[in-house]
C-alpha cells in the first residue's frame, strides 16, 4: 500500500489500529520528497532526522493510547511559521540563515497533537505573490502541469499536498494565499475567521488580514487540522476567546434548506468558461441536495483589489521595518547605521517585497494618507457591510475561487498589476475577516483543477465545512491524483 | 498626478531602501500604474463609513500587568549578526 496517497483520517485509522507505524509513514513521505522535490520545489527545508525522531515518539504515544487524530501523521508547514532550531526563511534572502528559538503557536499545537513535521514549504517571499515565483530560492511547480504555477503564496504547501509529499500542510492567507493555491492544485484550502487561529510566531505581512489555515487532501482533513490549530492564545491579542467546535463531528447533516448566496459580481465577463461551467455544475449538485439558491449582491466587490493593495502594503511597510540587519537576519556592513539599514534591506529583499514596501510607504506618507490609506479603510468597512447584509438572506456564499485555472510560470511576472488581479475573488473575504474554503469542483479539458469557494459568517467554519463535505461526497470529486 | 523618480527616491529614503537611478525609473512607472488602478476608490461615497479596521467578534483584552519570563540573553543573541560583550553590536550611531 502506498501510505503517501492516504488522507490524514485514512492514515490515522491505520496508525490507531497499529497496522502501520508512524516511522513507516514518515519514511514513505521522506522517500517521496527525495524523489520528487527537485521537480516540484515544494519544500525549502526538509527535516528528515527530526521527523523520524518525532515519528518514534508518536509511535510510543500511539501504543500508550494517549493519541489524537494527528498523532504520527506526517505534515508540513509553510516556511513562514517559526520552528525552534529549524531554519525559517519566509522564502527571503534576508532570513536565509535565521534559526528561531521558539515555535509558532500553530507549530506547537501540531506537535502537541503528535503530528510529525516533515519540513518547511516553499512560498512567495514574505507571502507576497500569487504564484510562488517570488520565492528567493526557487519557484514551486504545479503537480498537474510542471510548466504551470501552483498558485501562491502558499504554493509549496498546495503542491506538496497535491503531490502526496505531505499528508496535510498549514499555510497562511492574507488575500487568498491558502485558497488560490488550493484551487490551482486541486486540493482543499481553508482560511479560518480572523482571530480563530493564533498568529504568534507567524512572520507578519499584513496583520489585520493574515490568518493561518490548513491545506488538505479532503474536507474531513481540513476539519481535523482546523480543530488542532484553532483556539485562543494569550500571546496573540487578536485571537478570539471562543470555544473551538468539534469540526470533524459537524460535517454530516447535509445542506437541506441551506441558503446558498450567489453574488452576481463574481460571475463576470472574462472569466474562463470552463471555470464558470464547473462552478455552476457544483451549485446544481448542492441544489439537488436541498440547498436553496439565493441571488445576492456584494456591490463593492470591484474595489476590493484596490483596497487590499493599499492596506496590505501599508501594513507590510510597517511590519517589515523590523528587518534592518540589527538583531537578526542579513546584515550588509556600512559606516553608519542608516546606510547599514538601507544596504541590508536592499540586498535582502526581492523585487516584489521592495515594490510593496515602497507602495505602502507612499500610501502612508504625509499628504497621501487621507487619499489612500484612510479612504481604503473606509471602503473596507463598506465591503464588510456588504457581507453583513448578504448573510441576512443567505447562510453560505458560493463563488469560483479564481477566474482562471493555474497559469504558466513567467506569464504574469512582468506586470505586477495582472498578478494582483488573479486574487480578485479571494481578497474580499480577508477584508471582511470571514472564513472561506476552496475545494476542487472539476477539471478543465487540459486537466487543470478548478476550485469552488464557499464563504461563511464569522466563526461559522462549521457550516462551510458541512456544505463542502456534502458536495465532496455527492459529486465524488477530489480522488484523482496528478501523474508524476 | 505623475510619480517622478524624485518621489521614488524620497519614499525609498523613508522606507530605508537603497534604490539606484535605474530601479527608481522602473518603480516610478510601476507605482504609477498601480496607483492609477486604485484611483477608482475616489468614486466610492464613503460618507459615514468607519475607517477603523473592520471589526470581528470578540474582545481584545489587555493581559494582566504581570512580568513573564522572556527569552534568555543567550537565545536573544543567537541570531544577531554581530555580538560584543553580551550585546548586539551596530555601527557607530553618535559622532
Amino acid at each position: 500500500m502506498d501510505l503517501t496517497s492516504l488522507t490524514v483520517h485514512e492514515l490515522s485509522g491505520l496508525l490507531q489500529k497499529r497496522e502501520v507505524s508512524s516511522v513507516e509513514a514518515a519514511q514513505a513521505y521522506l522517500n517521496r520528497i527525495a524523489s520528487l522535490n527537485a521537480r516540484l520545489g515544494a519544500y525549502i527545508t526538509v527535516t528528515a532526522d527530526e521527523a523520524i525522531e518525532a515519528a518514534k515518539e508518536a509511535d510510543k504515544r500511539l501504543l500508550s493510547g494517549a493519541s489524537s487524530p494527528l498523532t504520527g501523521v506526517p505534515v508540513s508547514v509553510k516556511d513562514i511559521f517559526c520552528t525552534a532550531g529549524v531554519k525559517t526563511t519566509c522564502a527571503s534572502k534576508i532570513l536565509e540563515r535565521f534559526i528561531p528559538v521558539y515555535d509558532a503557536a500553530v507549530v506547537a499545537r501540531l506537535k502537541d497533537a503528535g503530528a510529525v513535521i516533515l519540513g518547511k514549504n516553499n512560498m512567495d517571499e514574505f507571502a507576497m505573490g500569487s504564484s510562488t515565483e517570488n520565492s528567493a530560492f526557487f519557484p514551486a511547480r504545479n503537480p498537474w502541469d510542471l510548466q504551470r504555477v501552483p498558485g501562491g503564496s502558499s504554493g509549496g504547501s498546495a503542491s506538496a499536498v497535491a503531490a502526496d509529499l505531505s499528508a496535510a500542510s498549514v499555510g497562511t492567507d492574507t488575500g487568498g494565499s491558502i485558497r488560490q493555491p488550493a484551487s490551482c492544485c486541486g486540493v482543499v484550502g481553508l482560511k479560518p475567521t480572523y482571530g480563530r487561529v493564533s498568529r504568534y510566531g507567524m512572520i507578519a505581512f499584513a496583520s489585520s488580514l493574515d490568518q493561518a489555515g490548513p491545506i488538505t487532501k479532503d474536507v474531513t482533513d481540513a476539519a481535523i487540522m482546523l480543530k488542532a490549530i484553532a483556539g485562543f492564545d494569550p500571546l496573540d491579542s487578536t485571537s478570539v476567546d471562543l470555544s473551538v467546535p468539534d469540526f470533524p463531528c459537524l460535517l454530516s447533516g447535509g445542506v437541506k434548506g441551506l441558503r446558498l448566496g450567489i453574488p452576481k459580481e463574481y460571475f463576470i465577463e472574462g472569466m474562463d468558461s470552463q471555470v464558470s461551467a464547473s462552478v455552476n455544475d457544483a451549485l446544481d449538485c448542492l441544489k439537488k441536495e436541498g440547498a436553496l439558491i439565493v441571488p445576492i449582491t456584494l456591490p463593492h466587490t470591484e474595489y476590493a483589489v484596490s483596497v487590499y493593495y493599499l492596506l496590505a502594503t501599508a501594513e507590510a511597510s510597517s511590519n517589515l521595518a523590523r528587518f534592518d540587519g540589527v538583531k537578526y537576519g542579513l546584515r550588509v556592513g556600512a559606516a553608519n547605521l542608516i546606510d547599514m539599514y538601507k544596504k541590508s534591506r536592499a540586498a535582502g529583499f526581492g523585487a516584489e517585497v521592495k515594490r510593496r514596501i515602497m507602495l505602502g510607504t507612499y500610501a502612508l506618507s504625509a499628504g497621501y494618507y487621507d487619499a489612500y490609506y484612510k479612504k481604503a479603510s473606509e471602503v473596507r468597512a463598506l465591503i464588510k457591510r456588504d457581507f453583513d447584509e448578504a448573510f441576512k438572506v443567505c447562510d453560505v456564499i458560493a463563488t469560483p475561487t479564481c477566474p482562471t485555472p493555474a497559469f504558466k510560470l513567467g506569464e504574469k511576472t512582468q506586470d505586477p498589476l495582472t498578478m494582483y488581479l488573479s486574487d480578485i475573488f479571494t481578497i474580499s473575504c480577508n477584508l471582511a475577516g470571514i472564513p472561506g474554503i476552496s475545494m476542487p469542483c472539476g477539471f478543465t479539458k487540459g486537466k487543470l483543477p478548478i476550485g469552488l469557494q464557499l464563504l461563511g459568517r464569522p466563526f461559522d467554519e462549521a457550516t462551510i465545512l458541512r456544505a463542502a463535505y456534502t458536495f465532496e461526497r455527492t459529486a465524488g470529486i477530489g480522488k484523482e491524483k496528478p501523474a508524476l | 498626478m505623475p510619480i517622478t523618480t524624485k518621489d521614488v527616491m524620497r519614499v525609498a529614503d523613508l522606507a530605508r531602501l537603497d534604490v539606484n537611478e535605474a530601479d527608481a525609473v522602473l518603480y516610478a512607472s510601476q507605482l504609477q500604474k498601480i496607483l492609477g488602478h486604485v484611483e477608482k476608490l475616489s468614486e466610492v461615497d464613503t460618507l459615514g463609513a468607519d475607517d477603523k479596521t473592520a471589526k470581528t467578534a470578540g474582545t481584545r483584552p489587555l493581559r494582566e500587568d504581570k512580568a513573564v519570563k522572556g527569552l534568555s540573553q543567550d537565545d536573544a543573541l543567537k541570531n544577531a549578526p554581530e555580538r560584543s560583550d553580551g550585546c548586539i553590536k551596530v555601527p557607530q550611531i553618535i559622532e
